[in-house]
């Protein structure tokens, strides 16, 4: 398959394995990958600020970028969220929304598309606490969200089980928001990082030696949290596990 | 010097007296000079005061995330109130697990309530005819001021100059209780949370357990500069007990009751209040004359559908199966008198609203708020609203755009609150529909407006966006500015920021699969 690689603008800056990971990782499943050099941003942070008309040039950049792949894959649920659900500032055309349609997160599209029953290659041998952003838990719907009475699923625990050694702890409150939130991290400070200090102590208590996440914006929070208050944790993607990586 | 005897005496002397570690005593001879009455201290340490909520200043932009940031500095109150709302939310999803079409009754109360909105005028009209015959007198109010205009008047026929009343959020939307004053009239408050509140002369702080926020701590403050108790006492049934005693007399001698109204049956002609105190079967039982204030949102057709939303309340509310009292009313006692109050105050116009519409289908269960981890960190008075939480996100800014205009903005866009909603309200889409409305319409700060536009500039010019990254392996220590946008500064006050690699991806991607297009 030819798969665009849609590395997200903070974490080509400040995450560059998680980046490496994901095209590695895909590329071990023996895909044709390829990174649009041209790309920066999918729009998110504009869209979510409720400014629509400022993200329309982003959009259509984008999908410029990301046009005529057999799938779209990015390492960040927020993202890919944005891009599924609320890419709405240029026209509808049927280029944008095929490349609204193909565009997948990688969790999902090694879940769901690539059905990928083992990672041969990968042994974590840590206490691991899983940390589902919202956008990936309630709008991409990774896992079932404690607030609802349906049948239990998580895509990115039966990712992680297949990885040899790993062992999984769980905090008082799995799926609360850390406070990331986007521009909420910045405009709403005070709570935001009340927020963060909660989860990593949660997680903490639970006897984590990592936080693992699909989505590098909560972890880059969280860390921020957990260095300022004293919380001793390690903080990795979910690609970069399941890429191999030993810690 | 001193004496050999004087350092012995120092030495025996209680840590008191020596008045170590304290900078006002005046010591001579290592002795404390002054009255020991005047300086001694009391045993118990003071307790945190309550922070308060957040300044409104007439028509301006209130200022959520300042009173949210008093509030969390107020460490024993957040604890406190986080662990209580978070401990209702479990108990909620306990009661959930219990029953298997939990999901099936969520959409069947959303139908319920979506059917009866778009066919408001309809069932209306039905009510006020069977409530008629029913006896009841019926009252159509279209704001705030006419409703208390119309309570006024429905008092001042019966020379009424006292009135008990149960918890109503429509009231507090009219501002009722200021009104009452204004002429002269007493108003009891009847549920112990609300009554707290009144005799704090602070608004409730969320729509099902008004006082959640104040600390045992807080009530004994209250209550002893209120109903005479002892400051110091802060055991909950002295406390509960002496507000029963000041409280229970007034009740027994008003002039009249009010109530608001869970669900009203335009079939029957009747309506629901649901409560766990009873205290507004006190309001309607005890005078002759029983007003009751309903939101025309508040209809449902038949009695049959007030079986789903019974069985949805107060599971979702405080995770308990029922409320103590689910008490119907169809009409006045004997020698009695019943009004009903239906009331507009905004909400036809939020009916037209094509993206919004849908919030009228609340039944004010507070389940949003109880697991929004925004809301439980910064208390309902941060909102500065009389509704807070997420579902005072959306409704807020109909009363005020601008007045209310940062409150959308007070969310992590989690979504948690649209899954445990029992009415399937989309609440967390709205926020975010909102936040586009309000930029719209101007109602947000320049600098987040300069900050945005310029990232939406630069982030769709690819080779302008490289430049200003493209010292990367010196400059990514600048990054934050364009990834975040709006500030080092904000992002840096109480957490660290990023540890900046080496190298970007882009660079390492070009270094190691340069050859590839």
């Amino acid at each position: 398959m030819r798969i665009g690689l849609f590395v997200p603008c903070y974490i080509d800056a400040f995450f560059p394995k998680v980046g490496i990971a994901t095209l590695e990782l895909l590329e071990r499943f023996g895909h044709d990958v390829h990174y649009p050099r041209d790309q920066t941003c999918c729009g998110q942070p504009m869209a979510n600020s409720g400014f629509k008309a400022e993200c329309a040039d982003t959009e259509a950049l984008f999908v410029r970028n990301f046009s005529g792949f057999d799938y779209v894959v990015s390492p960040s649920g927020s993202c890919v969220h944005h891009v599924r659900d609320n890419f709405d500032a240029i026209e509808q055309t049927d280029e944008v929304k095929a490349v609204r349609a193909r565009t997948f997160e990688l969790v999902e599209f090694l879940h769901d598309v690539q059905k990928v029953d083992a990672f041969p290659w990968a042994r974590f041998p840590h206490r691991v606490g899983l940390h589902n952003s919202c956008g990936t838990l309630r709008r991409l719907k990774h896992a079932l969200p404690s607030e609802l009475h349906e049948p239990f699923f998580s895509k990115p625990t039966d990712l992680l089980s297949k990885v040899d050694g790993i062992e999984f702890v769980r905090p008082a409150r799995p799926d609360e928001c850390c406070g990331f939130g986007g521009t909420f991290s910045v405009f709403e400070e005070v709570v935001s990082t009340k927020m963060g200090y909660d989860k990593v102590r949660d997680h903490a208590q639970a006897g984590a030696e990592y936080i693992v996440s699909a989505d590098s914006s909560c972890l880059m929070h969280q860390q921020g949290c957990a260095e300022r208050i004293g919380v001793p944790m390690k903080f990795i993607h979910i690609a970069q596990i399941l890429n191999g990586a030993s810690a | 010097m001193s004496t050999t005897r004087e350092r012995i005496d120092s030495a025996m002397l209680h840590p008191e007296l020596r008045a170590e570690g304290d900078p006002d005593a005046i010591i001579r001879g290592g002795r404390r000079l002054d009255h020991a009455e005047g300086t001694s201290r009391p045993l118990r340490r003071a307790p945190e005061p309550q922070p308060r909520g957040a300044k409104v200043r007439g028509n301006r932009p209130i200022d959520q995330q300042e009173a949210a940031a008093r509030f969390i500095a107020a460490t024993e109150h957040e604890k406190m109130h986080d662990e209580r709302l978070w401990d209702l939310r479990q108990k909620r999803d306990r009661e959930m697990h219990g029953i298997p079409e939990w999901e099936e009754l969520r959409s069947l109360a959303s139908a319920i309530k979506e059917h009866t909105l778009t066919h408001l005028d309809e069932y209306l009209d039905q009510f006020e005819t069977n409530a008629k015959s029913n006896g009841i007198h019926v009252h159509w109010a279209r704001d705030a001021a006419e409703h208390n205009h119309i309570v006024h008047g429905i008092l001042r026929d019966h020379g009424a100059k006292s009135l008990i009343k149960s918890k109503s959020m429509l009231t507090e939307e009219c501002g009722f209780r200021h009104y009452m004053a204004s002429v002269g009239i007493e108003v009891i408050e009847t549920d112990l949370g609300e009554r707290i509140q009144q005799l704090d002369n602070e608004d409730p702080s969320h729509v099902v357990v008004p006082a959640v926020h104040k600390l045992r701590t807080d009530v004994a403050e209250v209550f002893s500069h209120t109903i005479g108790t002892d400051p110091d006492n802060t055991d909950v049934h002295y406390l509960a007990e002496a507000q029963r005693e000041a409280t229970r007399p007034l009740i027994l001698n008003a002039d009249a009751g009010m109530t608001g109204a869970n669900f009203v049956v335009a079939e029957t002609g009747s309506f629901v209040v649901c409560t766990n105190e009873g205290n507004a079967d006190l309001s309607a039982n005890v005078p002759k004359l029983h007003i009751t204030s309903i939101g025309i949102e508040k209809i449902i057709p038949r009695l049959e559908h007030l079986a789903v939303f019974v069985r949805l309340l107060s599971r979702s509310a405080l995770g308990s199966p029922m409320t103590q009292y689910t008490s119907h009313f169809r009409g006045p006692r004997a020698g009695g008198e019943m009004h009903v109050v239906l009331v507009d105050n905004g909400r036809s116009e939020r009916l037209g609203l094509e993206e919004f519409w849908t919030s009228l289908k609340c039944i004010r269960c507070g389940a949003c708020m109880n697991t929004c981890p925004v809301y439980r960190r910064s208390g309902g008075l941060s909102y500065g609203a009389t509704y807070s939480g997420p579902i005072g996100l959306i409704i807020n800014p109909t009363f005020n755009a601008r007045k209310y205009s940062n409150l959308p903005f007070a969310s992590s866009l989690n979504g948690s609150c649209t899954n445990v909603c029992p009415v399937k309200i989309n609440i967390h889409e709205q926020i975010y529909a909102w936040r586009r409305v309000l930029v719209k319409q101007h109602e947000v700060p320049f600098a987040k407006k300069a900050a945005m536009k310029a990232a939406g500039v630069l982030l769709s010019r690819p080779a302008a966006y490289r430049a200003a990254i493209a010292a990367a392996d010196t400059a990514l220590a600048h990054l934050p500015r364009f990834v975040i946008y709006n500030g080092l500064n904000a992002w840096g006050k109480h957490r660290e920021v990023p540890h900046p690699p080496k190298q970007t991806f882009h660079s390492w991607y070009h270094e190691n699969r340069g050859a590839k297009r």
